[in-house]
């Protein structure tokens, strides 16, 4: 089960927090966020620009560099803390165990380089030498991402913003890792290209058995795919729990609000509202709840009382709505 | 409709020059037909390369067309010489841009910004009358008061106030139509249906018109009365939204709206097209979709489909499914 720990974890993250040293004081992009992933998982990470869900990302694969901070928490993957190894341990960890598809293929990858000579990269680097070990792994990660082994010799700049994306997977199923983590791998392709690519890794993921981590802004593209869902706001998750779940009835009201931002293209046709104001700066982020001044539930305590994460039906919502039906879970 | 349409475009065409010498011609668009009406909100849906912008932006006259025609009040664009006529067509038909972040001068207030398209577009009015207009325009808007929005700076703003701000301007210069390129596509998921709302307001309160462009075939629905989908320069198919939706007729856009992720709905659409982009630069004759087609038949690839109606207002260009859906 997600939230409470699995019988056999793959990765647990546990009261991380990361912060922003900037000039205008601390920024805490990432505020104690807990949770475990099992073996084959796939977690979506949905939440607008700023709400810090890349930056947890990165605070995962500890790739944070200063001025962020990963300040508090710990990243156990299988049962081992990441944080504090140094850069040595870590580059024999990344790849092998867990990889990353960032969101840009074209600044991801060398523009200099042919693809097989940057796949020969990653390889050499974790220890395979072998010519045609290299040469036969190329050749399969590229099948799995259904491109033509041609394109091996191919540049960068001669594939299309997809295929780009396709081997920036290919490259992350190199080395069969466990986990792959995915920040916005699809937000610059169009609409036919992200569908059949979020298929195919959703394909993937059923016949390699891999745990994937996707982080989205996009909630409507995420509710087909994944099993479990974190709404990230401000640094903090929100709401977290199955999918399907959480689609059928949203419990906090920013996700609710989210979930009612998309016209809908199948549906009746209403007339929606989305949410008022804008995200705030986390600078100085609002007091008590941190999404009270745009919430429509609002109550006069919000703005004193922070919430906790309070579990509901098995799902696991920080609204002070359900302070007294919920169970505080931290 | 015997009335003269606000804006007209017969058989717009652009074509660009690249690659020197040896290159080729890339068909940007390819006979664009358009009969907007006043008040009313066409969509043009496409995904990346398909030429919706170029075709803002010859609406816009930011560039000339190869061939073809524009047409605003039933006089041609060709008409256009001097600058100040430039200028005064600019304030009717204003366009709103994609990026409100570099849409938007950063070391000038908000204020200043109104100001100036004013100076420029209605060059008629005092500095008094400005002032009141750009302060009508930022509430109209929703960015009140307007006073206090005024002195602002755009690094002040949020993504979404920037983004009225550009409405308000556009607004400002009491246009007829305004060219609206992809406007809420960089805007954070939650303030985007707030923008889109405010176009259908302005549509219906001030009788505005909107060329709205967009690769997002789901907000198209949630403003246009009409939409017309473009792939590879051309139009594929074009007719009343709801229509267009519910009953599409060309394979591209079944391809487009099976592909539209809507988390209420099951999967439709597998793997197997993996949505690369057409060919553009000296396309052969034949239907620029044949080598993504499901439907292809051998005609697809000798001759180029032309748009035929298929019921009242809506049509598409395709040999295989019109002459289907006309049979019906």
């Amino acid at each position: 089960m997600f939230g409470a720990a699995p019988d056999d974890p793959i990765l647990d993250v546990v009261n991380a927090s990361v912060t922003y040293a900037t000039s205008g004081g601390e920024v805490r992009a990432v505020d104690d966020v807990t949770f475990h992933l099992g073996r084959g998982e796939f977690l979506g990470i949905v939440g607008e620009s700023g709400c810090g869900k890349s930056t947890l990302l990165f605070a995962i694969a500890q790739l944070l560099s200063p001025p962020a901070q990963l300040i508090e928490g710990k990243v156990l993957f299988k049962g081992r803390n990441l944080v504090g190894l140094t850069d040595r341990v870590l580059s024999a960890v990344r790849w092998r165990d867990f990889s990353v598809v960032m969101q840009s293929a074209m600044n991801a990858l060398n523009p200099v380089k042919t693809i097989a000579a940057q796949f020969e990269d990653v390889m050499r680097a974790h220890g395979h030498h072998e010519h045609a070990e290299i040469r036969t792994r190329s050749h399969e990660v590229l099948a799995l991402v259904s491109i033509d082994a041609v394109h091996l010799k191919s540049f960068p700049h001669q594939l299309s913003g997809g295929m780009r994306q396709r081997v920036m997977i290919a490259m992350a199923l190199l080395l069969s890792p466990e986990l792959i983590m995915m920040d916005e791998p699809t937000s610059a392709l169009d609409v036919v290209a992200q569908r059949s690519l979020m298929v195919q890794v959703k394909e993937l993921q059923h016949r390699l058995g891999f745990a994937v981590i996707f982080v989205t802004h996009d909630m409507s593209l995420i509710g087909n795919f994944s099993d479990h869902l974190a709404v990230m706001y401000a640094g903090k998750f929100v709401e977290l729990g199955p999918t399907r779940q959480i689609f059928a009835l949203p419990r906090h009201p920013y996700t609710q609000g989210l979930i009612e931002s998309f016209p809908s293209i199948h549906g009746p046709k209403v007339r929606l509202t989305g949410i008022p104001g804008a995200p705030p700066s986390l600078v100085e982020p609002p007091s008590g709840c941190r999404f009270h001044p745009r919430c429509l539930a609002a109550m006069p305590r919000c703005a004193t009382v922070e919430p906790a994460l309070y579990d509901v039906d098995g799902d696991r919502v920080r609204c002070l709505i359900y302070e007294t039906a919920g169970v505080p879970h931290d | 409709m015997t009335e003269v349409p606000l804006m007209e475009a017969i058989r717009l065409t652009k074509h660009y020059r690249i690659g020197g010498f040896f290159g080729g011609t890339l068909h940007a668009v390819d006979e664009f037909d358009l009969t907007l009406h006043e008040g009313e909100i066409v969509a043009v849906v496409g995904e990346s390369g398909s030429g919706k912008s170029t075709v803002a932006r010859l609406f816009a006259m930011a560039t000339q067309p190869t061939s073809g025609e524009i047409r605003f009040h039933g006089r041609s664009l060709k008409g256009i010489r001097s600058r100040r006529d430039l200028l005064a067509y600019r304030g009717q038909v204003p366009m709103v841009f994609q990026d409100p972040f570099s849409s938007l001068n950063p070391v000038h207030t908000v204020g200043y910004a109104l100001d100036r398209g004013l100076k420029l577009h209605r060059p008629s009015l005092s500095r008094a009358e400005r002032e009141a207009e750009a302060a009508r325009a930022l509430e109209a808007v929703g960015l009140s008061p307007a006073q206090e929005t005024m002195a602002k700076y755009p690094h002040e703003m949020s993504g979404g106030q920037r983004q009225r701000v550009g409405f308000a301007q556009a607004l400002s210069y009491h246009p007829k139509l305004v060219l609206a390129d992809e406007p809420v596509s960089m805007l954070d998921v939650s303030i985007r249906i707030g923008v889109l709302n405010l176009m259908v307001r302005l549509c219906e309160e001030e009788g505005l018109s909107f060329l709205y462009i967009t690769h997002d075939i789901a907000s198209a629905r949630y403003i246009a009365h009409r939409v017309i989908v473009m792939y590879a320069g051309t139009m594929v198919e074009s007719g009343p939204t709801e229509e267009v939706l519910h009953h599409p007729v060309h394979p591209y856009t079944r391809l487009l709206l099976s592909a539209v992720p809507d988390p209420r709905a099951p999967i439709t659409v597998g793997a197997a097209d993996i949505g690369e982009p057409p060919r553009v630069i000296d396309p052969e004759p034949g239907c620029r979709f044949r080598w993504r087609c499901p439907l292809a038949i051998a005609k697809c690839a000798q001759i180029t489909p032309a748009l035929q109606p298929t019921s009242p207002g809506h049509q598409a260009a395709c040999h295989v499914t019109v002459s289907a859906s006309a049979a019906a």
